[in-house]
Formats: C-alpha cells, structure tokens, sequence
C-alpha cells in the first residue's frame, strides 16, 4: 500500500553528463568539470556544475565578498583581532549602522561609515546578481519570472536599508549585520512602533509566508504522491495533460471542491511567494515614517481594542538618543 | 454536475477505510465518505460554538471576537462553558474535524491511486496544533496556556508568550523554524518562477524543457536538483519549518522557562575557552 513514497531515489542511474543547453554568440564559456554526488542523487539530480561565470557574475562575487570581508573584519576588530573571542561572540557580534545623530550625513568610518561602505558593495553585489538572472534567462531562451521575483526580495531588502532610512532622516536607522544583532534590531523596531503584530501589512505577509510553506507542502506533497504516473515532469504535463495532473487536480477537487492546473499551482506558487516580501516591505516603509505606534493605529481603526490606562505615561528613552518622533 | 470534462471515469468506488460504501458518493465537486461526515459533524459543533461565544462576549466586531481558554486556576479540569468550556470543546472539535479531513484525504488517496504525501503532511499541521493547544497545557498543567481563538487575540498570545521568555528570537528551535520558513518560501518562489518562464518563454518562442530548466540553475549557481528533487525539497523544507515550531514552543516552559537570551550562557561559558590566553 504505502511502498511507493519516492522520498529518495533508490536507484541511481548514472549516464553522460550534461553540459547545459548550448549557448549563443557572444557568452562565456561555461566554467568546471560536471562530477557526481551519490548523496545529491539520493534527493535530487546528482550532477554537480558546470557553472557560468560571466562578467556579471565575477563582478557580484567580488562586490559581495568585500562586503562579507568589511563585516567580518569589523566583526574581528570589535573583539581586538583575538580569533578565540571571534569564535565565541561570533553571534554577538555586528557592523552597526551609525548612530542617529549623524543623520543621512557620512559619519567616521569606525561610527558606521564601514556599514554604509558595505551596504554600498552589497547592494551592488545583488544588483549585478539581478542583471545576470535576468540575462541567463534571456539567454536560455526562458521568461524572466525568476528575476523579477529576486526583485521582490530587494524591494523589502532595500526598504529595510536604504527607503525607509532615508524618509526617517537618518542611517541609523538601517539593520545592522550579525546575528543577533539583527535579532534584537527586529524586537526593538516591533516595540518602539507599538507591536508590529498590529501592522496590517507585517499580518499579510506573515499570511504569504505561512501560506507559501503551506503551499508548498500542498504541491510538493502532490506531485511526489503521483510521480508513479510521472508527474513531476511537469512541463510536459501542462502542454499535454496526462493522468498525473488529473489525479492530483481531482485529488483536490474532490477534497476541497477546487483544483489549481498543473500551470496554475505554480501561478499561485508564485505570488504567494513574491507577496511576502512585497507586503512585508510596505510594512516596514508605512513603520515610524507614517504610522508612529501600530497599537494605537489598531484601536482608531477598530481592529484591537483598548486596555485600560493603568501605567502612567512615560517619555520615549529613544528621543534621547537624537531618534526623531 | 459539477464535473470535469475527464473527471467521470476516476468516480470509482471503493477505498474507504470505514463504513464501506454507505458514503461513497459526492456532493457536487466534493466527495463524502464516512470521515466527510464527521467532518461536517465537526466543524458544524465547533463553528457552533464558536459562534455561541461570540454572541455571549463583548463584541461582534470580526477582528476582535475572541474565545479564550479557561483561567490558569482551573488547571486541566473542565471549565464551566463561558469561563474556557466553550474553548475546550471547540478545541476538541477542531482536532475531530482536522483527523476527519485527514482521513478523508487517504480514501480520495486510495481511490486516485496516488500515495499519502498530502495527507501525511497534513498530518504534520495537526500535530503541531496538537502541541500548542493539547501538548503544552498539558505539561505545564493547565488549559489557560492554550491561544485563544480569535484574529488578533491570538496575535496577543503570541506576542505575550514571546516577551515571557524575553525575547524569542534566540529561542534556538525558533531560529531553525523561522529559517526553514523562509528557505521553503525562497524555494517556492524559485520553483513556481521556474516551471513558469519555461512554459512562458514570451510571444513566438517555444515551451522549454526540463533540460533549459537544469541549465538554468547549474548556470546561475553551479547546481540544479532537479523536477522530482525540488518536490522533495519543498516537502522536506516545510515539513521542518512546522517541526521546529512544534518543538519551539513546547519547549518553552515545560523545558526552559527562562529569558531565551540567557540559554546561550553555555555556549559562552563553555571551558574550552579558558584553554587559550
């Protein structure tokens, strides 16, 4: 009953290896031997590379490996070039924007003048990344639907260090690098706007990530149960509809009386994706530049109700720092 | 009535696991089976409820209707109906109703033929209900550590419970969870944006193949897992983003009760440290 699960491959079929769809005039040759990997094999495809460097791609490795290097050597100057302390406070650690009273002014490089030079290489390192999606796709002869959902990530990305410092008056107000300094950075924002948990936009897109875990479990769930009927061949089952796609359409019909097609559940995929960070970007950009406290935003709205006053007010400790109201 | 072009020749019968072929029909696009009965015995007693509690509390307004579980002082006994008992069955018949869905997804298994990835999966969301509403309580003896069941009031839980240990983000099992969430979602977007630029390639161009999709990805990163791995990624990736938050909570008080800032005291206090200057 329950023997075909298709959870890893049990038998690896190993042929000739792939050297990828031809290429047209004018690109790189592609870069690396294509070798072998049992263990991928048991999950995926076994074959590993070749890959395609490029101009664009070299010139976003470069950009992002300054980038990483300026964070790991603020990282290990912060704890006096000891490699011991590195290590141990490795999660602790961070490349702080600078502090708020520099504004958007250009502040002293150890006072976040190294953040701001990283986020510089950094944005260039996923712009280049974005191009060179966008040109392989081109090149491949594919539409640019990966390109433009990486573009939605950078739209929150973005929001996060550059859209909304820049309407709030200052850098500091950027994420800084590191673990759970980024963690704190997060907690801390949520707080001073009143509880992000009330930010309409922070609940559509929690709904978008839940929903496209929970679409994913749906989808992947549903093609690996008809794979005995070759479904996961899915381009060949939108062109040419066969018992794999019929299955697992009525398998949901029959479920939930609606049923995407094996096009459309990969529509739905899509923007179920790509309106995660889309949502989750107007949230953070509306936070502190038009809504200053979320919770209050909630009440006047009708959406949560009021607590009884019962602490007497108290002043921001934020306003001492130079943060504008 | 309601049924595709191709859909007739897949109404066969048998596969249930109860009853026989007493339900074995449809209603429109839906099937029935014994476990859609339940079903709908379910979640008509649980939105009953539900809706009951509304009408006894303060408010009809959508956002803030709330049906919250019994005070902490009634311990894991039965609560009398408007202080939690309403809550406890209501949570009684959302599990009847989520295990009658599920069972009912194997018979539509069964008769598709296909295997029972849906509704193992499934499986997996309940459980991790199971163990915010059932599990939790239970070892931290008493039905008042349930969410409430309300849009923002169980915003408020979360919120709340999250600042009980301080700060949840360095809880190590929410790290992962989160980080799985995100990955599934990365991974998604990927997919679905894939399957559609090769069936999508623009005006006048051909429908790719599998082979440009390979290509693709070993072009941009040196590595394509393929159409039948991508599948088991997702399955996989979600099903650890839901373990993780399963386990993330039901840690949280009956195994740490502390600031979760302060658990990583270990990793800094480990004596391996104190080897080197």
């Amino acid at each position: 009953m329950a023997d075909y699960l298709n959870l890893f491959t049990t038998v690896q079929a190993s042929g000739p290896v792939h050297n990828g769809v031809a290429l047209g005039p004018g690109n790189s040759p592609r870069t690396g031997q294509p070798g072998i990997s049992w263990l991928l094999g048991k999950l995926g495809n076994a074959q590993i590379g070749p890959i395609y460097l490029g101009g664009l791609g070299l010139a976003s490795l470069i950009c992002g490996l300054i980038a990483f290097n300026i964070i790991g050597m603020n990282m290990l100057a912060s704890v006096n070039y000891d490699p011991v302390q590195f290590v141990r406070q490795l999660f602790w650690l961070a490349l702080e924007p600078p502090p708020p009273e520099y504004g958007l002014s250009w502040p002293p490089l150890n006072q976040g003048g190294w953040f701001l030079i990283c986020g510089i290489f950094l944005t260039a390192s996923v712009l280049l990344w974005w191009v060179r999606i966008y040109r392989r796709a081109i090149q491949l002869g594919l539409g640019t639907h990966v390109a433009w959902a990486f573009a939605a990530a950078l739209w929150l990305m973005f929001v996060l260090g550059f859209f909304r410092p820049i309407l709030m008056g200052s850098w500091g107000e950027a994420v800084p690098y590191g673990i759970f300094p980024h963690l704190d950075w997060t907690a801390a924002l949520s707080i001073r706007y009143g509880n992000l948990f009330y930010n309409p936009f922070h609940a559509l897109s929690i709904v978008f990530l839940y929903g496209s875990v929970l679409l994913f479990a749906m989808h992947g769930a549903t093609i690996l149960a008809v794979t005995r009927f070759g479904g996961e061949r899915e381009i060949e089952q939108i062109v040419d509809r066969g018992t794999a796609s019929e299955r697992a359409g009525l398998f949901w019909r029959w479920t939930m009386g609606f049923n995407a097609s094996m096009e459309s559940i990969h529509r739905w995929a899509w923007w179920f994706a790509v309106l995660c960070p889309i949502t989750g970007g107007i949230g953070i950009l509306l936070t502190g530049t038009v809504v200053d406290n979320w919770y209050l935003w909630a009440i006047k709205h009708g959406v949560a109700p009021p607590y009884p006053n019962v602490f007497p007010p108290v002043i921001d400790p934020a306003l001492s720092l130079g943060v504008k109201p | 009535m309601a049924m595709l072009s191709f859909e007739k020749k897949y109404r066969v019968r048998g596969g249930t696991l109860l009853a026989g072929d007493l339900f074995d029909f449809w209603i429109g696009p839906f099937y029935v089976g014994f476990f859609g009965v339940t079903t709908i015995f379910f979640a008509f007693l649980g939105t009953a409820m539900i809706l009951w509690g509304a009408a006894l509390g303060p408010t009809w307004n959508l956002w803030q209707i709330s049906i919250a579980p019994p005070d902490l002082s009634y311990g894991l006994r039965f609560a009398p109906l408007q202080e939690g008992g309403l809550w406890q069955i209501i949570t009684v018949c959302a599990l009847g109703a989520f295990v009658s869905w599920l069972l009912r997804e194997v018979e539509i298994c069964r008769k598709l033929g296909m295997g029972f990835h849906v509704p193992f999966m499934f499986g997996v969301a309940i459980f991790a209900y199971f163990t915010l509403n059932v599990v939790r309580p239970v070892l931290m003896g008493g039905w008042g550590h349930g969410f409430p069941y309300g849009i923002y009031s169980h915003l408020d839980w979360v919120s709340n419970v999250g600042y009980q240990y301080l700060h949840f983000h360095y809880n190590p099992a929410h790290m992962l969870a989160v980080s799985f969430f995100f990955a599934t979602t990365l991974a998604l977007s990927l997919h679905g944006a894939l399957i559609l630029s090769a069936t999508n390639p623009g005006a006048g161009q051909v429908v790719k193949t599998p082979e440009h999709e390979d290509t693709f990805f070993r072009d941009i990163i040196g590595y394509s897992i393929g159409t039948l791995g991508i599948h088991r990624l997702g399955v996989f990736f979600s099903l650890a983003a839901v373990l993780f938050s399963a386990l993330c909570i039901v840690i949280s008080g009956p195994f740490w009760s502390r600031g979760w800032p302060e658990w990583w005291g270990w990793w800094l206090n480990m004596p391996i440290w104190s080897q080197w200057p």
